[in-house]
């Protein structure tokens, strides 16, 4: 499985859905002009990328206004598609960078229940130390039964410090206690992992606004990040998630997780637009390796199904 | 941020007003809106497809209710007809077999198989005095077999020792002879997450259902999965024989289309919703309240719930005895605004409540949010105790003291006052009515979810909330409105 360049992996992921796009494309393709079926089977495959009924209705519109009367072929319209979502995910498609100073950059990992959290820190932990960061962990999920076991496993395996309380206690210390040690130790990277929460939960929001702060009680500038993990398979409430997380926990950037599925993640898309907040990075795999840069046309390209 | 189906249906059939029977052309009008509300709550293209062309069938030639509109109509036809596909039976499990019956729990990563499986092996210890033992075949993610050993031990629900190293097939096969030798009646087999797509993990899967022969294979499906469900559904029922669905994080504000998906692709009934992350959190599946949320018509016995569950009774029986004597003061008010808050503060609050688009969308504009009830709040803390009990007492200099000592202006206490009057006048037309007998019959005239509030309620008609069911717009206590307009 980790014989497979990750490229591959990814495109096998998407190339499903732009076979399937292909499938419901092809042969509507042959007519010289973009009529109103061939727009309908446009926007119906975008839907089922999970753009959302309102943001495929927008791409079909922009794709209906300029070249409804002009022939074209099937290549065409794929390279169509594609372009309209690259002009919308390329604003805001940016790596996590380490350049706070004075260091640790300290980046605060949430999102709901099972979206991959944990996974994720171990994978962006791996990424910095390839780029020879010095890292720390921080076991902020105090909630879920084994949840620190599971990022102690990591890092050991990472070989990296990690700072840790008892099940069930108090988040908020144990990451003061990490921001300090990080500082203290000169690390370069703390990344803080938290409970997964559903964003209408109240409470657990509060928390998470109080992990926030107590962040900050050190380093004002601190979290520098806070990234925000969805799961590719989720559907439209990913923008609800985004806009009561923003809210909360000010959050500075996306990182998309499952993306080796067969779920496309184009909720992105209307993300993108809606919020314009950076998309760091995505998770095409469970093994360490499997985080990627989000590259905005390569997804473009093969949600749409198009080799520009 | 959805509009409700009503509503969408409102602008459609506002010409059409006093016709007699749907005709074909209005029914397709009113589809295209279906369409789009299915495809908003995350119901899967194809899905929604044959269900659109179904209704359409049905809707076509129904006569039109006299006291209804044409909207109401067709959302009837429509929440009836969903109502239906997501199975109007209770499905239970079947584990009439001899001992031990086995569950087998599948589904992607994080989608809460293994907090499930704890929920259920707690469900059947406490309600039907099974002897559950759970085993982990989880050897992928790290930690995942501790995890459930914990939830166990949380639970009181016995676990397989974990052996480091043991693959699923094997471990399976361990946990089949442990609970027959130690005579368990129920053995939970909670499996690693997996991609449909990861064929040596679909042949594992296969592998182990082989090995243990259980009697319910449950597929473990998040309720936020979006139009990916369809893919997920399909490829496990199509290598594993499932006998159910489980949904997980009912309890998040996801419209749950997934739950239909499901349904319609494998055909098995959803046998349990899962409400929260405590233990106990688990549920039978509401067929016409998900409906209702798919539709997006708020789900009012959930916010009863909510409301039942956030107030605090001794408080609310001392406003009821107060509101018995006609007395309301701005203590009285703050009070509510403070439930208010406690209830997930307006956002909550407005998302499940049907028919409260005019504050939706003034929040969505910006024009009114949370921090209206802060302010609120620190107006009246801003006033004497005496000014409290007795509103009647602010004249202009100490309005003028209190929007001073809030941060606000004269007006805005002019506003809270005029609000507080209103509430009182209300609560005076309530005791006129027969005190809290008639909280009821107020409630019914306006609109239906202080109906229900005022039928469903335990103690004394939740006097929390009157104000939530007595003015215009409905849901907000009167005079409230005014705060909108900024």
């Amino acid at each position: 499985m980790s014989d497979t360049p990750w490229h591959k992996k990814l495109l096998g992921g998407f190339k499903r859905t732009s076979d399937k796009l292909g499938e419901n494309l092809t042969g509507l393709f042959t007519k010289s002009a973009l009529d109103d079926q061939t727009l309908d089977e446009i926007e119906e495959a975008l839907i089922m990328s999970d753009l959302g009924p309102a943001m495929a209705a927008r791409v079909r519109a922009k794709l209906a206004d300029g070249r409804f009367d002009k022939g074209i072929d099937e290549a065409g319209v794929r390279a169509l598609v594609a372009e309209e979502i690259e002009q919308v995910l390329a604003p805001v498609a940016k790596p996590l960078e380490v350049e706070a100073f004075p260091r640790p950059q300290v980046i605060l990992v949430i999102g709901v229940n099972g979206s991959g959290k944990t996974t994720t820190i171990a994978k962006l932990a791996h990424l910095f130390i390839e780029q020879d960061y010095g890292v720390m962990l921080a076991a902020g999920d105090t909630f879920r039964a084994a949840a620190i076991g599971q990022l102690k496993v990591w890092a050991e395996r990472l070989g990296v410090p990690i700072v840790s309380g008892a099940e069930g206690g108090d988040s908020a210390g144990i990451v003061f206690e990490a921001v300090k040690q990080a500082t203290e130790t000169g690390i370069d990277v703390l990344i803080v992992d938290t409970a997964g929460r559903l964003q209408n939960k109240r409470e657990l929001m509060d928390e998470l606004a109080k992990i926030r702060r107590v962040l900050g009680r050190l380093n004002p500038a601190s979290p520098h990040d806070v990234v925000l993990v969805l799961d590719a398979t989720t559907g439209q409430n990913a923008l609800s998630q985004i806009e009561v997380f923003k809210e909360v926990a000010g959050v500075t950037g996306l990182v998309m997780t499952k993306l080796d599925g067969t779920a496309r993640g184009g909720v992105l898309v209307a993300a993108a637009e809606k919020f314009g907040l950076p998309i760091h990075a995505i998770g095409v795999g469970e093994t360490i390796e499997d985080l990627r840069p989000f590259d905005a046309k390569e997804v473009a390209d093969v949600i749409a199904g198009s080799n520009r | 941020m959805f509009e409700s189906l009503s509503e969408r249906l409102g602008g459609v059939f506002e010409r059409l007003r006093g016709r007699g029977a749907l005709g074909e052309a209005d029914v397709r009008a009113a589809m295209r809106e279906v369409r789009i509300a299915l495809l908003e709550a995350d119901v899967a293209l194809p899905v929604v497809r044959d269900f659109i062309e179904k209704v359409t069938e049905q809707a076509v030639g129904h006569q039109v209710v006299k006291s209804v509109t044409p909207g109401q109509q067709v959302v009837k036809i429509v929440n009836d007809a969903l109502v239906e596909m997501l199975g109007s039976e209770t499905a239970e499990l079947e584990l009439d077999v001899s001992p031990p019956a086995i569950i087998m729990m599948v589904g992607l990563q994080g989608s809460g198989k293994t907090t499930t499986s704890a929920k259920i092996a707690k469900r059947l210890t406490e309600k039907d005095r099974k002897k559950v033992l759970m085993a982990s075949l989880d050897v992928n993610r790290p930690a995942a077999q501790e995890q459930l050993a914990t939830l166990g031990t949380q639970v009181n629900v016995a676990t397989l020792p974990i052996v480091a190293g043991q693959q699923p097939v094997d471990i399976a096969r361990r946990a089949l002879q442990a609970a027959k030798l130690q005579g368990f009646d129920v053995l939970v087999l909670d499996t690693a997450g997996r991609l449909h797509v990861d064929q040596a993990l679909m042949d594992e899967m296969k592998a182990v259902a082989d090995v243990a022969q259980p009697q319910e294979i449950l597929l473990v499906v998040d309720s936020l999965t979006g139009q990916d469900a369809v893919n997920v559904a399909k490829n496990f029922s199509e290598q594993v024989p499932l006998t159910g669905v489980v949904l997980t994080r009912m309890d998040g504000d996801a419209r749950g289309g997934a739950a239909l998906s499901m349904r319609a692709v494998t055909g098995k009934p959803i046998k349990f919703a899962g409400m929260g992350e405590k233990l106990d959190a688990l549920e039978q599946f509401h067929p016409s309240r998900v409906a209702g949320r798919i539709l997006g018509m708020g789900d009012v016995v959930s916010l009863v719930e909510r409301a039942t569950e956030t107030i605090n009774a001794d408080e609310a029986e001392k406003l009821a005895q107060k509101m018995a004597k006609g007395q309301f003061d701005m203590n009285d008010l703050r009070a509510q605004l403070d439930q208010m808050k406690r209830m997930g503060g307006m956002g909550a609050l407005a998302s499940m409540m049907p028919g409260i688009k005019k504050v939706q969308n003034a929040m969505a504009n910006g024009q009114v949010d949370d921090r209206i009830l802060v302010r609120m709040d620190a107006m009246i803390g801003s006033m004497t105790p005496k000014e409290r009990s007795k509103p009647e007492l602010l004249n202009a200099k100490r309005k003028i003291r209190v929007a001073k000592g809030s941060g606000t202006t004269v007006q805005d206490v002019n506003r809270l006052l005029k609000m507080h009057q209103e509430m009182s006048s209300a609560m005076k037309k309530i005791r006129k009515m027969g005190g809290l007998k008639g909280l009821g019959a107020l409630f019914g005239k306006s609109g239906g979810m202080g109906g229900m509030l005022g039928g469903g309620a335990p103690t004394g008609g939740i006097p929390g909330l009157p104000g939530l069911g007595g003015g215009s717009p409905p849901g907000l206590p009167p005079g409230f409105e005014k705060f909108l307009k900024k």
